[in-house]
């Protein structure tokens, strides 16, 4: 069904596609074109660890080129987790580290001419679930439990707890809009993207790369910087001024 | 009176246009918080990487709004829920 404007203009596609399907029990479940997307993005991951963990292995003590990199990309990921979580950073660095390089190479992959593939709720909503649990875990391992009902119920006294619903909907709103606000703004970036080559046809040959710098360079790694500083914030409210 | 899926696409494409003027509010609220910045920046010049993290923080939350704004019109144009 091709009808409207926009469908008869070109190949303008921005949905996530099933490639084959397979049965698993029972369920029908599809190898999507997200799958692939994520797989290269891995490899490319890869590739670059096992690169950089030979070059660390014989580390010089000048270092030059390659190591350079490495050791430039490892030091300010540790300087923004140090400067967001305090004492507790030494523990959530390499989780924040390897998210945090994980979302950027996923955001920007749409400069490689795939779809992006945190432009996917299923893959962005999982990291919103990790955060959460993170937050909860840290919560009750840090503060008491009397403490964590006084903040349930906050605006009103301990023994009035009217507000308890309404905070534990807000407690289930932080993954739903973390992670809503990575793939909102992806998607909205892959749509720009795609409407353009899609209408302008030959119009658009070169300056789109202006477009691309805005749309997926910058846009995502702000996304990025975002999500991880709101993970470390939110982890650090739920660890309290105890660590 | 016979409804047929013309109909409801092009009630579906307004809705769409609709939703996204939802982007107003967090554009006078971005514009907001970058006019503080640069003030505190102003007042402060020392403080300006601080400063600049904390906005574009405060930005990325006020920004959510608009984002549902256009998630909704993404469902109805791409997914067409109420055409199911």
């Amino acid at each position: 069904m091709a009808n409207g404007v926009l469908l008869s203009a070109g190949n303008i596609d921005v949905m996530v596609h099933g490639l084959f399907k397979y049965s698993f029990f029972g369920h029908e479940v599809w190898i999507t074109t997200t799958h692939v997307c994520l797989l290269l993005v891995m490899l490319i991951l890869i590739g670059f660890s096992v690169a950089a963990g030979q070059t660390m292995k014989q580390g010089k003590e000048i270092p030059g080129g390659f190591q350079n990199l490495v050791e430039l990309i490892v030091e300010k990921l540790d300087s923004m987790v140090a400067g967001s979580m305090g004492k507790s950073a030494a523990k959530y660095r390499n989780y924040i580290g390897t998210v945090f390089i994980f979302i950027l190479v996923s955001n920007i992959s749409g400069l490689l001419g795939l779809r992006p593939p945190t432009a996917d709720y299923g893959v962005t909503f999982p990291l919103g679930l990790i955060t959460f649990v993170l937050i909860h875990i840290n919560q009750f391992r840090y503060q008491k439990p009397k403490d964590i009902w006084r903040d349930m119920c906050s605006p009103l006294p301990p023994w009035l707890p009217i507000w308890f619903p309404i905070n534990i909907i807000s407690e289930l709103a932080v993954p739903v809009s973390l992670s809503l606000r990575l793939f909102a703004n992806v998607l909205s970036g892959t749509i720009m993207m795609t409407l353009i080559y899609g209408i302008l046809g030959w119009i658009a040959t070169v300056w789109p790369a202006a477009l691309h710098v805005y749309f997926d360079l910058f846009s995502g790694a702000i996304q990025t910087y975002v999500f991880c500083m709101l993970t470390m914030t939110f982890i650090s409210n739920a660890i309290g001024e105890e660590a | 009176m016979d409804f047929n899926e013309n109909f409801i696409l092009g009630c579906s494409a307004i809705g769409a246009g609709l939703a996204v003027i939802a982007g107003i509010g967090p554009g006078v609220g971005q514009g907001i918080a970058a006019g503080h910045a640069a003030a505190a920046v102003g007042r402060n010049p020392g403080a300006k990487s601080e400063i600049t993290s904390t906005m574009i923080m405060g930005q990325a939350v006020a920004e959510t709004t608009g984002l549902y704004g256009l998630l909704v019109a993404v469902l109805l144009l791409f997914v067409k829920p109420l055409l199911w």
